[in-house]
């Protein structure tokens, strides 16, 4: 399969660029000093793309490579493909499902605690060789809380399931109700944040959902409500979040997405209620490594015409 | 209680507060006001008067004491008090509180650890959470302003599959047994005797736990058998890629030893709430990412203090009316 040209859409994994690179003729496209040139010149060797959270195949990627025949992405979402362009030209996407969800929703958890127990601060303060005898600061118990989700696939199933463990009561919302689930279940994200005190972004960006945690939604959560984003940046009006963790309108935020990752607002740098990451949620050794083989798995399933693994279109 | 409206006010029940200077018990009003208007609340540290005379006044009417956090009950002090009978503990350990000597003049104690189990045990599991997907690190990192530049941040470690070992499954190592489950760990632990009710695998040593796990959770009170319970040979045990996390007391581990095989990469990271002279923590572990520090701080929330203070007043109006004590330490 050497002769088959993939384009690698950013770098994301040494291992799976490392495998790529022996098994087809890899482009990298962030290594291009031209990248109109190069599509122009290489659009007819190109067979497949592999993308990411970061960089996929949009409309014009997709016109530019007329033998186009399969999006890989190195990610469960999948907000940076054209998914419409991509059916209207019989181009196959395939996703990594299922693998990073225990990883993404143990995340999730790990924030709650990191926001609510304020680990990270506790953290700087003893590193900054200030602790001193019989001093303390409460923080605020996390087992108990209400805790609410936006969008209850695989992750917010799996997020529910290990705050349950917690005595966490769970409620969400989706598109549609999921009656074979016992948790509550409100019809609009509002009427959610109104009842949770940790309100959780589960969902896929999709144009629906981009920025469905608004005002409103931050007003509805309120001073003690704590919001968790281990979604999309978009999924969140990111200045209205600013504004309202500064002026203490809300209680908190743990955030592993932004919305133009990876700049980061410098207003949150100074707040001891927030918890800043690096879109690390499925960042672990051996999910990466289990990602990388299903990408590697469904592209090579692909050329020898067998079924796709984990398909999307 | 209408009827006894018009009679003099009964003579409140005597407390004496035992507290070093240092320490005193939170600044909660209503808590405060709720003890003193039931209890008589001696307080040596808010009379003028020096602390030995004012001991020996009212040594005879003091039945129970409240000491506040760690502050030592030695068999001295209980030689002074000849008419004690309770002591109600106020932590969750009570290693400051001279038990032999209590059991043998028949005083009762009574403990804080159902009040702060489920704190501590959410304390055990986001530190664990921290180190393994280096979460206060990540966050340095950000704030730091380093993503834009490396773009990258390195890669943590899954925690579902790992195998989790609990030291000591009182009620703060059943709460983290419960919730680690909800995550794929498997549990084991050890203790001073297998639990028959408790599902999980059990060790009689921490050694031979160590060996078989990939994480061990500190959950035991500190006695002459517990301390230094985590040695070089367990730290070995474990090995490179083990995680050590200590919401127990300092002393469990040996923090030399410790630190040492943090800083040579003998073991793979360590989440730690306590430290064998705190308000000391050893420096050489500031410039580690695959260690979380927490200054004492499991049991700090709001709903700790409000069931510690339920337990107290629960304990002292319990036995002031001769009626069975809420949380009394048993010997097993």
């Amino acid at each position: 399969m050497e002769s088959i040209g993939v384009l690698m859409a950013c770098p994301m994994n040494p291992y799976l660029e490392q495998e790529l690179d022996k098994r087809f003729t890899l482009h990298r496209f962030w290594k291009v000093p031209e990248k109109s040139t190069f599509l122009t010149t290489h659009c007819n060797s190109i067979r497949a793309v592999v993308g990411n959270a970061s960089s996929g195949a949009d409309a014009q990627m997709i016109e530019a490579l007329p033998k186009l025949e399969i999006v890989a992405s190195f990610s469960v979402g999948l907000d940076k493909i054209d998914l419409a362009k991509c059916k209207e030209k019989g181009i196959r996407v395939t996703n990594t499902p299922d693998v990073l969800t225990e990883d993404v929703a143990d995340l999730a958890i790990g924030l709650m605690l990191a926001v609510l127990r304020k680990l990270c601060e506790s953290d700087r303060y003893v590193r900054s060789g200030k602790w001193k005898k019989g001093s303390y600061m409460l923080t605020t118990k996390f087992t108990g809380k209400r805790v609410g989700i936006i969008g209850l696939g695989r992750i917010g199933m799996a997020i529910a399931k290990r705050a349950e463990a917690f005595s966490c009561p769970i409620s969400y919302h989706s598109r549609t109700e999921k009656t074979e689930t016992k948790y509550k279940y409100y019809p609009s994200v509002v009427e959610l944040a109104a009842n949770c005190d940790i309100l959780v972004v589960a969902c896929s960006l999709t144009e629906e959902t981009r920025h469905i945690v608004n005002r409103k939604v931050i007003d509805a959560l309120g001073a003690k409500g704590v919001l968790i984003n281990i979604g999309r940046g978009p999924h969140v009006d990111e200045p209205e979040l600013v504004s309202a963790l500064v002026e203490r309108r809300i209680g908190g935020a743990g955030l592993d997405v932004f919305e133009h990752e990876p700049e980061v607002p410098e207003e949150l740098f100074g707040l001891d209620n927030v918890v800043l990451l690096p879109h690390v949620g499925s960042g672990t050794v051996e999910t990466r490594k289990a990602m990388a083989d299903l990408v590697l798995g469904n592209l090579e399933a692909h050329f020898m015409n067998k079924p796709l693994l984990t398909p999307v279109v | 209680m209408g009827a006894n409206d018009t009679q003099q006010p009964k003579e409140l029940p005597m407390v004496l507060l035992h507290r070093l200077p240092s320490f005193n018990l939170p600044p909660n009003p209503s808590f405060r006001d709720h003890l003193r208007s039931h209890f008589h609340i001696l307080d040596p540290h808010e009379s003028p008067e020096p602390y030995d005379s004012f001991l020996s006044r009212h040594a005879h009417s003091i039945r129970a004491i409240l000491p506040v956090g760690p502050t030592q009950i030695s068999s001295e002090l209980l030689e002074r008090l000849p008419a004690l009978e309770l002591i109600v503990a106020t932590s969750a350990g009570l290693e400051h509180i001279d038990l032999p000597a209590c059991r043998s003049r028949g005083i009762v104690v009574t403990n804080a650890s159902s009040a702060f189990a489920e704190d501590v045990a959410d304390c055990a599991v986001g530190l664990l959470i921290d180190v393994l997907r280096r979460i206060s690190a990540a966050d340095r990192f950000v704030r730091g302003r380093i993503w834009p530049v490396e773009k990258e941040y390195p890669l943590g470690f899954k925690l579902g599959g790992k195998r989790v070992g609990i030291v000591g499954m009182g009620s703060i190592g059943s709460e983290v047994a419960k919730r680690l489950s909800a995550f794929g760990c498997t549990i084991a632990y050890t203790s001073r005797n297998k639990k028959e009710s408790v599902p999980f695998l059990f060790y009689t040593n921490v050694r031979d736990l160590a060996a078989n796990s990939g994480v061990l959770i500190l959950c035991c009170p500190l006695t002459e058998e517990t301390y230094h319970i985590v040695n070089k040979d367990v730290m070995a045990a474990l090995g490179k890629e083990g995680v050590i996390i200590n919401v127990g007391r300092g002393s469990l581990v040996d923090e030399k030893e410790l630190v040492q095989c943090l800083v040579q990469g003998e073991i793979g990271g360590a989440g730690l709430d306590v430290y064998e002279n705190e308000p000391n923590v050893p420096k050489e572990l500031f410039g580690l990412d695959n260690v979380v520090l927490s200054p004492h701080r499991a049991v700090m929330t709001p709903e700790s203090f409000e069931a510690l203070f339920q337990l107290i007043v629960g304990n002292l109006k319990a036995f002031f009316s001769n009626k069975p004590l809420v949380s009394v330490v048993s010997n097993e």
